[in-house]
């Protein structure tokens, strides 16, 4: 019998093959993944003062160089599956990343790809977060620019990060702090260790020393002691995730995106030009990102544009892990779909809300295909935007579609953390860039899911984690 | 000090053991108020068909509860009356607390849990500290004496584990930090100034005091925990790196109704995986079949943990813990069943609150 594959823990660089571990089968292989019990982590935060001093030891622009070459390692590389000589390919992980996630091949790749651009872009990632601040700022801790000496200093001695298993795309959130010489200190979720520790690999075999990575798969309370044992964290998860954290101003918390396109009244009369965009913004990734549209606001013709895009959304149906076409992601775990789609039935009890793509849809919105549980793409006119189904996210193609008045969108958007804004109406457009509800706005008919390298994701990681204070005097001696 | 018994020799002094616990609880000489009145009740009589601790099965579990609502004064047996007893109550139990009385059987344990380990693993006269619930519970007094058994003092810093319950319900996580914060504090405070060589904690407070000090620099010998659940991993981390290898270390499992299970030796094959054997005949541990509970399940498998206490002082037959356990076979300490690996009942559908102790 072949041995199983064993993902060990990472205790600041050193591997640890823990007693307590889960297990999973991967392409015909079992996969063992070590699970920390939350001492252990208390107790290895205490030596991220040398993790630290490795990465302050080389300069920011080789750390930088080192990132663009492990973006390569990433995507093409041959990197330890675990503990062992055994060798992961790129699709050694694809296969085993959608037999976890239930993420089809097409869209594994894709999220490679996602995460290569931002490692091999990350001097554009590096100069949008510090509104182009020189390299060698993150090795003197000053720089001057404009005349004026500006010092940054870092307000964490590392990063720690709660990941979610929804998609691997998130894992470019962490990258940059690591090339701004701040250790991560990472907990996958529990259904990708996979993409974390490829790219840990990717990241060791370009160059960074490997004290400079924790990678803690644990439990709750080992991910509690996580968030409170680093200076600095991000935790993704569900409004109990941030209701529970919201009080604490070290962690950042990434609760549900509730991302929206808003279509003002200057294109609301063209809304057919730009179907496939609002399609892109529901659909992408299968519908998983925070960044996916939740919501679709226009000013007038919603029930046109809802049969359209439920008409285009029915046509995505679901298909084999290798189908090239995949756009749908199968559920790791079919309890979970089936307690949406539950959900989602017993709010259309509540009048005022139909389900459009069911006039076009193939079989029910629960439908078990190709050895795997889907939810097919599913979109709601909503009458109301109080209707319990109007603002609401699930972790597949599910959005609301609401008529309101350019004037009143404001109003009922609520958080959200993109917003497409479909206009040119230069007074709507600054109320846009003022409202306090948006994190990221796309100002014309962009997709929500549209990325610019040099524009912060969630929040400023540089600002997250440096901090600037005043510096005056004789600098001779630095 | 292990048990001289062969397993048949220990099944005989259980039957016997179980017959003379029946006469006494059930006699009107010498029985409570409470069982008396049961039997009265009962339709059969536990004096005539009670005749081996098989014959148990006669009575149906224990509901603790009586433990809440029934004065302690109707479990007083005849035999003790007008004895002033201790009254103990449960760890974490909030509302009304379910209360146990005793007056020696927490001497009886643990002078054996002492007898168990040599002079040298929690060494004789020196200094105990004791950091976790005391209050109402048995487990303060017992500490005390078992230091006081063993020549020593024993020093107190306590946790209220009701309040740290209450804070994480409130969703008062940062109090519930600051609280535990405050009780290492006061153990660091002891552990620097005083000379202690052996300490009873639980697994989580000895994990934190671990990260502010080396216990091994500060002279611990003997470390004694219990309370909460231990996987094979955690143990292993304790016994490596919270004790780096050069601290004894006993984890023991119980409660205010049993008493306390004694962990056997660890070796290399167990791969840190504890088992634990009730202080037999006063208690018996059985690990049966949650949907037919009058079943054990086959060595090495899960079960949920029933646990029958039979002293002269408290009878309390086939009461079902919320824990479950895996039924291990005797050892060479103890010729009669453990349980291993125990863990909250039904841990792995449900979400448990095991709190910061």
């Amino acid at each position: 019998m072949i041995s199983p594959l064993h993902i060990p823990i990472l205790r600041l660089g050193r591997p640890y093959q823990s007693l307590d571990k889960i297990e999973f089968t991967a392409a015909g292989r079992r996969v063992e993944v070590s699970m920390a019990n939350s001492g252990l982590i208390r107790r290895d935060l205490q030596g991220l003062e040398r993790a630290g001093a490795a990465l302050q030891a080389i300069p920011c622009a080789t750390l930088a160089s080192y990132c663009e070459k492990a973006a390569e390692l990433f995507l093409h590389g041959e990197l330890p599956w675990g503990l062992g000589d055994e060798r992961q390919s790129p699709e050694d992980y694809v296969v085993a990343l959608s037999q976890l996630t239930g993420l089809p091949h097409s869209l594994g790749r894709a999220n490679m790809g996602k995460v290569h651009a931002a490692m091999a872009n990350i001097r554009a990632v590096l100069a949008g977060l510090t509104r182009g601040l020189p390299l060698e700022m993150f090795d003197r801790g000053y720089i001057r620019q404009g005349g004026i000496d500006v010092n940054f200093f870092p307000q964490t001695e590392s990063l720690g990060v709660l990941l979610p298993s929804n998609s691997p795309g998130v894992n470019s959130l962490w990258l940059p702090a690591l090339v701004m010489k701040i250790p991560v200190v990472l907990k996958p979720g529990r259904e990708d260790p996979l993409t974390p520790f490829r790219l840990v690999q990717a990241m060791i075999a370009a160059g960074f020393p490997r004290e400079a990575f924790g990678f803690y798969p644990t439990s709750h309370d080992g991910g509690d002691a996580l968030l409170f044992g680093t200076g600095r964290a991000i935790a993704f998860g569900s409004d109990a995730t941030v209701k529970k954290y919201a009080p604490y101003r070290h962690i950042q918390v990434h609760g549900s995106g509730r991302s929206k396109v808003l279509i003002g009244d200057d294109y609301a009369d063209q809304w057919e030009q730009h179907l496939d965009v609002v399609v892109q913004s529901i659909a992408s990734n299968g519908g998983r990102s925070c960044i996916n549209a939740s919501a679709v606001l226009i000013s007038r013709h919603r029930d046109a544009l809802a049969d359209a895009l439920a008409r285009k959304l029915a046509a995505i149906v679901p298909r084999a892990r290798d189908d090239r076409d995949a756009l749908l992601c199968g559920f790791a775990n079919p309890s979970m779909a089936k307690g949406i789609n539950e959900r989602i039935d017993e709010l259309l009890q509540t009048p005022g809300a139909e389900d459009v793509t069911a006039r076009y849809r193939q079989g029910p919105r629960l439908i078990e295909a190709h050895g795997q549980t889907f939810l097919q793409p599913t979109l709601i006119s909503c009458r109301d935007p109080e209707h319990p189904l109007a603002n609401t996210e699930f972790m597949f193609p599910f959005a609301s579609i609401l008529e309101v008045p350019q004037a009143r969108m404001l109003d009922v958007i609520g958080e959200s953390l993109v917003v497409s804004a479909f206009t040119r109406d230069r007074a709507w457009t600054v109320d846009l860039m003022t409202s306090t509800n948006i994190e990221r706005l796309n100002i014309g008919p962009y997709p929500t899911n549209r990325v610019q390298w040099e524009q912060p994701h969630e929040g400023n990681l540089f600002e997250f984690l440096y901090r600037r204070r005043a510096l005056q005097g004789d600098l001779v001696a630095v | 000090m292990s048990s001289t018994l062969t397993i048949p020799q220990a099944q005989a002094a259980l039957d016997a053991w179980t017959r003379e616990m029946v006469a006494w609880h059930f006699s009107p000489a010498t029985g409570c108020d409470y069982w008396l009145k049961w039997a009265e009740q009962a339709g059969w009589n536990p004096l005539k068909e009670i005749t081996c601790f098989a014959d148990l099965t006669k009575f149906s579990h224990f509901d603790d509860e009586v433990l809440r609502k029934e004065q302690p004064e109707r479990f007083v047996p005849k035999a003790y009356a007008g004895r002033p007893y201790n009254v103990f109550e449960t760890g974490g139990t909030t509302g009304m607390p379910k209360q146990r009385i005793g007056w020696d059987d927490y001497k009886v344990d643990y002078e054996e849990f002492s007898d168990h380990y040599g002079p040298d693993f929690f060494p004789k006269g020196g200094n105990w500290l004791m950091v976790g619930p005391t209050g109402p519970r048995r487990l303060r007094l017992a500490v005390e004496h078992l230091a006081n058994y063993r020549g020593s003092s024993c020093y107190f810093v306590d946790l209220d584990p009701r309040w740290v319950k209450r804070l994480i319900a409130m969703g008062e996580f940062a109090m519930a930090r600051k609280y535990q914060e405050h009780v290492i504090d006061q153990a660091v405070t002891i552990i620097r100034h005083r000379k202690i060589t052996s300490m009873f904690t639980t697994p989580r407070l000895l994990e934190s005091l671990a990260e502010r000090i080396s216990l091994v620099q500060a002279g611990l010998k003997g470390v004694f925990a219990g309370g909460t659940t231990m996987t094979p991993q955690y143990v292993r981390f304790v016994v490596e790196e919270v004790l780096e290898g050069k601290i004894n270390f006993a984890p023991t499992y119980g409660n205010t109704l049993m008493g306390l299970a004694i962990s056997r030796k660890l070796k290399p094959e167990d791969n840190y995986s504890l088992t634990y054997y009730a202080p037999q005949p006063r208690a018996i541990l059985r690990v049966v079949n949650p949907d037919r509970p009058e079943e054990t399940v086959p060595y090495g498998e899960y079960g949920r943990v029933e646990l029958t206490t039979m002293t002269r002082e408290f009878f309390m037959p086939r009461f079902l813990e919320r824990d479950e356990a895996i039924r291990r076979p005797a050892c060479d300490e103890f010729p009669w069943d453990g349980v291993g690996d125990v863990r909250p009942f039904q841990s792995l559908t449900k979400t448990i609150i095991e709190g910061v102790y």
